[in-house]
């Protein structure tokens, strides 16, 4: 799948003008082969260069905070993360009962406010008016103008979801939660007094979203086969084997469902994953070390963790994992736009998680940090982000200053799977050597429905800036189209 | 007696500051006087009991000759700079108190003049404050939302400055230091040391450490010492305790930066005295 007589050209496109890394566009290259095949597609992302970098000679305790910045959409999945790695710096192996329970209500916070801006903002007009259908109303404002009350609900649950990040960590976004072995403050009664006050909405507006999404993909047999890919999953799980997203073990199943590797302890992952860099992108490929290159890729996120998971703790979100799984006949749910179905299975699991962590007396304790052991020079925190398994890894000196940093974001997993996704969809979307709107559409779609960073934020009321380019065997450019910010689409070859 | 006789008429010991009579006792400055008699002069190098510095300029005042009224002196009509004819532009924390000084203080012009200066200071050094653990403790910060300061209007200098994190438990991140002098003068001051220094001119001016290797590790510097709690920004920090105080509860969430004796409540803090 390595690309050949093209190199040459792509090597010199490797700098990527910073134009584009400013406006946020999505890239895809597709490259034909000589019978005029799509053989390998590119999907640019330019995010998180330069942040491993910029975290050196930073105090550790510091690091949380700093790497928060790399995300506008998901900052408390960083903030946590490195901070489960700051726990071991300082060694602590357990927090206390309140501090953990807080981390993890703030996460499902985090992730249901992440979950609903995903699905009402940007996938719900692709859904609910067909991918296929009028861009000028395929957006966040057709779907105001049409379903109302759907939006409504998306707005309010992306809201609470945000309430319950302020009341933790002090700020909707980009607040202070964690610090070395523990949290910063307490939750009062009257702070969760008034999260309880809507949560029995909340419960029943994520069941109405997962509906919504579970009847339209099972109704819509075309659903199942766009951009459809076969894949490993990798994901975290709990002990038990259940849905997992704040802590637990590493687990990897090939396509078929077959173990890889389960509960493995994540602080060795450098045993399991490697990373692999290509000269025209940015952003690492990894891949799980026993099956190699070539076999190793995997996707993570919503669809691998539902497919993982033995069970899910949580009774509605079971009870819908259950028939998620009905659906893939017992085996696997490979359908790439599944991952909305999945996503909000998870919504509804955070909806019941946090329905739970409020009525749990620990949960406004006061016994915040845990002691403090033996320093420790290196920790690796692991967490399920909205986006997929989340790696933060640092190493520091004897004076408390970072000295090393790998990240594995969570869209970094499912790189390869993405190019393998807009590849089956360019190959059965492109007609001759023209890049149409409807090609560019559709790719849309399917890098949307795993959610990349990159069409978050800045991009959240569904107009993700595009641009597609188709280069044959030789190299050369044979059709651009671009789509801007505004939803104009040119062609610029 | 008319309105412009009694203008003439200087009370002993007494100073105007915006229109306000204020005593001051002999050897005070401005600043020592308004302070006292709760009124606010804007200022991040000058702490009471300090040797005035006189370095960031903040406490910028016009002392207008006698007779000139305050209100003939409000500047809001000049340019940003310039000075008024009849008078001249005074740090309040070096000048001294003179019976009869017409002063203004809290004018727009002079806080647009504040406030410039403040952006230089951001601008000079490599503030993020988004990331740093003073945010909502720190001084400068304070000060840029009280003079309503939205950016930092000149282009950012991103000078490269050394973090030094060798002593156990006190770091110095000079990529924050705004050379106001305060550890320097509270180390020889109070604590009865000589840590620390400012070497080198101009915009390569900077903090030293007066230790063999220059690091701190080898300095006299202890945990207990005023130098290493006085800092108003985050360039000398207590080692491992970033983050602890949560947001709502930070110094300028629950204080404004024009409280008198403020400093008292953010020693406290920082010292952990509070509780
Ligand atoms: S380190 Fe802090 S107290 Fe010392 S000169 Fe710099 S800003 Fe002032
Ligand atoms: S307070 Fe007067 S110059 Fe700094």
């Amino acid at each position: 799948m390595e690309q050949n007589a093209t190199s040459q050209s792509n090597l010199r496109r490797v700098a990527i003008d910073p134009i584009s890394r400013v406006e946020g566009h999505g890239r895809i290259t597709l490259l034909l082969d000589d019978e005029n095949h799509i053989h390998e597609a590119r999907f640019h992302i330019v995010e998180f260069r330069g942040f491993e970098k910029f975290i050196q000679g930073r105090p550790y305790w510091e690091v949380p905070f700093l790497v928060q910045r790399l995300c506008g959409i998901c900052p408390v999945s960083h903030q946590l993360a490195a901070a489960k790695a700051v726990d071991q710096l300082v060694g602590v192996e357990r927090l206390t009962p309140t501090a953990e329970k807080l981390r993890r209500l703030l996460h499902f916070g985090q992730t249901l406010q992440s979950h609903a801006l995903h699905f009402f903002h940007l996938s719900s007009p692709d859904l609910l008016f067909g991918f296929g259908s009028d861009p000028a109303q395929r957006n966040i404002v057709g779907v105001l103008d049409k379903y109302p009350e759907l939006a409504l609900k998306g707005v309010k649950l992306r809201k609470y979801g945000q309430q319950v990040i302020a009341a933790i960590a002090g700020k909707r976004i980009h607040g202070t939660a964690t610090v070395p072995g523990g949290m910063n403050k307490i939750l009062t009664i009257a702070e969760r007094d008034a999260l309880l006050v809507d949560i029995k909405d909340i419960l029943a507006w994520s069941s109405d979203a997962l509906a919504l999404n579970e009847q339209i993909h099972t109704a819509n047999p075309e659903h199942r086969d766009f951009a459809t890919i076969r894949s490993n999953f990798l994901s975290m799980v709990g002990s038990g084997g259940e849905l997992e997203i704040y802590h637990g073990g590493l687990r990897a199943r090939s396509a078929s469902g077959a173990d890889i590797f389960d509960q493995f302890d994540y602080r060795g992952y450098q045993q399991i994953i490697r990373e692999e860099v290509r000269p025209w992108s940015y952003m690492k490929f990894p891949y799980l070390i026993e099956l190699g290159k070539e076999q190793g890729w995997y996707r993570v996120g919503p669809l691998a963790r539902v497919n993982n998971c033995d069970f899910i703790s949580t009774p509605l979100a079971e009870a819908a994992r259950k028939r998620f799984r009905e659906f893939g006949q017992g085996g696997f749910v490979h359908d790439t736009l599944a991952y909305h179905w999945a996503r909000m299975i998870e919504a509804l699991h955070c909806a019941e998680s946090i329905y739970e962590l409020l009525h749990d007396p620990d949960i406004t304790g006061t016994d915040l940090v845990a002691d403090l052991g033996e320093k420790r020079r290196e920790g690796i925190g692991v967490i399920e982000a909205p986006r997929g398994t989340l790696f933060h890894h640092y190493q520091i000196d004897e004076e408390g200053l970072i000295t090393k940093a790998n990240l594995i974001v969570s869209t970094t997993g499912n790189n390869q799977a993405m190019n393998e996704s807009v590849r089956s969809v360019a190959n059965e979307y492109l007609d001759g050597h023209e890049i149409t709107e409807g090609l560019l559409n559709h790719l849309e779609v399917a890098v949307r429905a795993y959610d990349p960073c990159l069409s978050c934020a800045t991009h959240a009321l569904g107009k993700m800036p595009l641009q597609v380019e188709l280069l044959d065997a030789d190299g050369m450019l044979v059709d651009r189209l671009t789509k801007g910010g505004n939803g104009v689409i040119e062609r610029t070859v | 007696m008319s309105t412009e006789a009694k203008q003439n008429t200087i009370t002993p010991n007494t100073i105007t500051i915006d229109g306000q009579e204020i005593p001051f006792k002999d050897g005070q400055t401005i600043m020592d006087a308004a302070l006292a008699a709760g009124v606010y002069i804007p200022h991040l190098c000058h702490r009471p009991g300090l040797t005035p510095h006189g370095s960031c300029k903040l406490c910028v005042v016009d002392i207008g000759s006698r007779g000139v009224s305050f209100h003939n002196s409000d500047r809001r009509v000049q340019t940003k700079f310039s000075v008024d004819i009849d008078g001249r532009s005074v740090s309040a924390c070096t000048t001294p108190a003179v019976a009869g000084q017409q002063i203004s203080n809290n004018t727009p012009a002079l806080n647009e003049v504040r406030k410039t200066i403040t952006q230089m200071l951001f601008i000079e050094g490599n503030h993020i404050c988004p990331s740093c653990e003073k945010s909502g403790d720190c001084t400068l910060q304070a000060m840029a939302y009280h003079l309503g300061m939205l950016d930092g209007h000149f282009p950012q200098f991103f000078p490269h400055r050394e973090v030094d994190a060798s002593h156990p438990t006190v770091m110095l991140d000079r990529d924050r230091c705004i050379l106001c002098e305060l550890c320097v003068r509270a180390s020889r001051e109070v604590d009865g040391k000589n840590v620390f220094a400012i070497a080198g001119r101009g915009i390569t001016a900077h903090l030293i450490v007066n230790s063999p290797s220059g690091k701190l590790a080898d300095s006299d510097l202890e945990t207990g010492d005023m130098a290493a709690h006085i800092c108003p920004v985050g360039a000398i920090l207590i080692k491992e305790h970033g983050y602890e105080v949560p947001i709502g509860r930070r110094t300028f969430d629950l204080h404004q930066v024009g409280e008198i004796g403020l400093e008292k409540v953010i020693l406290a803090k920082v010292r952990h005295t509070d509780e």
